[in-house]
């Protein structure tokens, strides 16, 4: 394939395409960054990427061979069942969803603070919100049991002559994650169409697959053209969908932890769920971005791209949101203590000390304690440690969600109608496989799109801008993209 | 190509540095109104350099998140209130509180969904891959690291030569003329192309076809008809399940209802029964209320409501009642025996146990009890 070797046929002698990016330079050009984004889509895989694309496609077969084995036998293969309806599948559900989050709230509330350096790592962010969206929707649509009849849960009008319930938590549900998803979708397909266009412009060889390269990326780009009257709506709105974003991000998962707090169970109604949730979603969510740049950063030697600056960043948001979480969980126990609450204190005690003790605390030790190492700027800095954290802070939020959801529907009100619950194969099937997907996702999009945003990072870089406007608000160099140093 | 099909379609010029652009897009607003500026990215002050107002399109966004919101209130009110109006945890049937998610969820999505559609196919004109500007160097380089004038041949006041002047003296690198095909031009999106028909017509077939077979065949095969024709255990069936043939488990012997006791004695122990039991009730007024309500619906009838043998009853349907005042009802049977008639029957009265619990039963009888001395007082009550 011949992808942007000589394209220049300006009669200036500017530097033309084939010269090797000079990613180290104290003061990158324009086309450096063009380059140093465009290259690995313009280039064969490594070795390393099909080594893990490999490993997540097995993943994602996994899944699949799940959802198929629950698709023609039905839901009964599950563990679920009375008292413990919904385990697994919710479990997963708002795991999934909570991970979103991190991407929504990198891209849009981070933009709306003009945090310089959410521009690397925002795009990557953007489309794992959408992946874990999409790993997440799975899980309650085939948990309805009727999978292949999703338009019941829209208001339609139909023949039964029955409407929705719309004072329901799960209607809800249904408007928010749809709403969520459709949003964030656009948010991202606007971001990507300029950087359509750059890639359609350096795609000029004359073979087969360039022509077909050149095609798709024609009809995704729309026939951008960089004009300025384009811009102008473009750029306002972009900063639309970020005000947008941000309260949608806020009110997705408030609305999921309805689905608990607007019932009744002791342990799930409580009115500290909705920023206890949302806290919890931003925590995995950016515990997940870390484990992933940190893989994507050394299968495709993105280290220039996505500096240590902005990883230690996040890893101070993940300890932030992590002693959030951490209180909230010291909170629901003090609540359950000064309501006076037999029931709501029964519920407590038992998910410390009782059956289910060791997935409390695991849940402590994973979301509490571990991120409080990152107090320490060493242990921020390293990559080995914050992998490391990152991981278990994963594992710690998806116990949050099964010690929730688990303990209280195995024992509530009356003694007699007590339960267990005991996952089968196909739970864990679809639990290891939802990762198969999300990792088989992410690693086509970053061999295959802009993983950084081209045009964003050139409008934040060192003289991008001209201030004679305001000299008071001088870009922060040290914050761009590139190679996050002073320049 | 040749050049007879070509005509100028602008005179664009490339600039290195961003300070330059600003000032050429300056100049060019004070001589003409068809041009436009090409950044690789959104370049502040450009807007006013090029004489652009601010973008309006927040007031969009406002504009079609609110009336989408707003219709979407009032199809939940029409619904709760006209088309399907129910009771639901007890909230009135218009809970303004319980539609907020919704609404703003709906309005979010229709805001940001309706403002970039907007942006797109009707501000940008897109998708259009045909412009004249698409696939020329001054694109690439325009996409890439430098910043473009584009002076369109179209402005009445274009003169080829004054336009490159003007850029020169602006300090573009290169200038590079932009020609097109007339007939290229010409080429748009058209209703009538036989291709977007057939694609039309493929899609509707599809769509159309795949959501018949989805609703109305699909769903009647299996394993999407499992939840009508999945095996389960009817009662009294003698198929399956379990050894004995039956799908209903037989309870263990001695298994009790609950709230259930059986009688200590039997039919025929009628002697016993009246000899050993006695009435466990107290003479209360709420027993007697209770006595009386159960006597007179399901003993009057024959019994009479004084327990005289008197009962509604025409004479020659036979099931007239004896009177309860008799000596041997009255006088020479205990509580116990009374409720062995009442639990067992005795002639033609069947047993009550189905209809009266024990406790009812005993309030019949002290009830009885009552009816008897009212007709046949004793000294003491004459008073």
């Amino acid at each position: 394939m011949q992808v942007a070797k000589k394209p220049n046929t300006l009669p200036d002698g500017h530097p033309d395409f084939s010269v090797q990016p000079s990613v180290v330079l104290k003061q990158p050009t324009l086309h450096d960054i063009t380059e140093v984004i465009s290259r690995p889509i313009e280039t064969k895989a490594t070795l390393k990427w099909y080594i893990a694309f490999a490993f997540s496609v097995a993943l994602l077969m996994v899944e699949l061979v799940g959802w198929g084995i629950s698709f023609y036998y039905g839901t009964g293969m599950w563990g679920n069942n009375v008292p413990v309806a919904w385990a697994f599948p919710i479990v997963n559900f708002v795991f999934w969803i909570g991970i979103g989050h991190a991407g929504t709230l990198i891209s849009a509330i981070l933009f709306l603070f003009r945090q310089k350096w959410r521009n690397g790592i925002a795009r990557f962010a953007e489309a794992m919100t959408i992946f874990a969206v999409m790993c997440a929707g799975l899980f309650p649509l085939f948990h309805t049991g009727r999978p292949f009849l999703p338009l019941y849960l829209m208001p339609y009008p139909n023949k039964h002559a029955v409407w929705v319930n719309f004072l329901s938590p799960l209607v809800w549900d249904v408007f928010a994650v749809s709403t969520y998803f459709t949003v964030s979708l656009f948010f991202w397909y606007t971001g990507l169409i300029p950087d359509f266009a750059t890639l359609r412009d350096r795609t000029l060889g004359k073979d087969m697959v360039s022509k077909i390269r050149k095609t798709i990326y024609s009809v995704l780009s729309l026939g951008w053209r960089f004009s300025n009257r384009h811009w102008r709506h473009y750029e306002r709105v972009y900063l639309i969908l970020a005000g947008l974003s941000t309260p949608l991000v806020l009110s997705v998962h408030t609305i999921v932890s309805f689905d608990f707090a607007v019932s009744g169970l002791p342990g799930w109604h409580t009115t500290i769920f909705p920023p206890y949730f949302v806290a919890g979603a931003i925590f995995s969510g950016f515990a997940m971005v870390v484990t992933m740049l940190v893989f994507i950063r050394y299968i495709f030697d993105m280290q220039h791209l996505i500096p240590i600056d902005t990883l230690e960043k996040m890893n101070k948001i993940i300890l932030l949101t992590g002693t959030l979480v951490g209180y909230a969980y010291g909170m629901e126990f003090f609540i359950a203590w000064y309501s006076g609450n037999l029931i709501e204190q029964f519920t407590f005690i038992n998910r410390a000390f009782g059956p289910y003790a060791f997935a409390y605390w695991v849940m402590i030790s994973c979301n509490v304690i571990s991120p409080q190492m990152f107090w320490f700027r060493k242990l921020r800095r390293s990559v080995p440690i914050m992998f490391v954290i990152s991981i278990f802070v994963n594992i710690g939020m998806w116990f949050e969600r099964y010690v929730i959801t688990v303990t209280s529907l195995a024992r509530d009100f009356l003694p007699s109608s007590w339960g267990w619950y005991n996952p089968t194969l196909v739970d864990f099937m679809l639990l290891l496989g939802s990762f198969g997907m999300f990792f088989t996702l992410t690693l086509l999009f970053v061999k295959f799109m802009p993983v950084v945003s081209i045009a964003e990072v050139k409008s934040v870089m060192d003289g991008a801008q001209v201030h004679h406007h305001h000299e008071e608000d001088p870009v922060d160099t040290e914050a761009t993209i590139i190679g996050g140093q002073p320049a | 190509m040749s050049a007879q099909e070509q005509k100028l379609y602008a005179l664009t010029g490339l600039f290195e540095k961003p300070e330059e652009i600003l000032h050429a897009a300056d100049t060019a607003r004070k001589r003409y109104r068809k041009f436009d500026a090409h950044t690789p990215y959104p370049l502040h002050g450009l807007d006013d350099a090029m004489g652009l107002g601010e973008s309006g399109m927040g007031w969009l966004t406002l504009i079609i998140g609110t009336t989408c919101m707003l219709l979407m209130l009032s199809f939940i009110a029409w619904v709760s209130l006209v088309d399907y109006p129910n009771v639901w945890a007890g909230k009135p049937y218009f809970s303004l509180p319980g539609y907020i998610p919704i609404l703003f969820e709906v309005l979010v999505l229709t805001g940001a969904v309706g403002t970039v559609l907007i942006l797109f196919l009707i501000v940008s004109g897109f998708p259009r891959n045909n412009h004249p500007l698409h696939d020329t160097a001054y694109m690439q380089r325009t996409s890439d690291d430098m910043f473009g004038l584009c002076i369109e041949a179209a402005d009445e006041r274009f003169e080829e030569v004054s336009a490159r002047e003007m850029l020169e003296n602006l300090g573009a690198k290169t200038i590079i003329p932009v020609y097109y095909d007339v007939k290229e031009a010409r080429s748009g999106l058209s209703l009538a192309n036989p291709l977007f028909l057939g694609f039309a017509v493929v899609v509707a077939i599809t769509v159309s076809g795949a959501g018949y077979f989805g609703l109305n065949r699909m769903v009647f095969m299996p394993p999407f008809n499992w939840m009508s024709v999945q095996p389960r255990a009817v009662a009294q069936e003698t198929k399956m399940v379990f050894k004995d043939q039956r799908s209903m488990q037989q309870p263990v012997d001695y298994t009790i209802p609950r709230g259930y006791l059986p009688e200590t004695f039997g039919k025929d122990q009628a002697d016993e029964m009246g000899k050993y039991l006695v009435n466990p009730l107290p003479q209360s007024q709420e027993i007697f209320e209770l006595g009386k309500e159960k006597y007179e619906s399901r003993c009057s009838v024959c019994h009479g409501y004084y327990a005289q043998g008197d009962g509604r009853l025409p004479a020659d349907v036979g099931l007239n009642g004896l009177s309860l005042h008799s000596p041997k009802v009255a006088e020479q049977w205990t509580d116990g025996r009374i409720y062995h008639v009442m639990t067992y029957g005795q002639n033609l009265m069947p047993g009550y146990a189905k209809q009266l619990t024990r406790d009812e039963r005993w309030a019949v009888i002290h009830y009885i009890r009552a009816l008897q001395r009212s007709l046949n007082p004793k000294e003491s009550d004459m008073q």
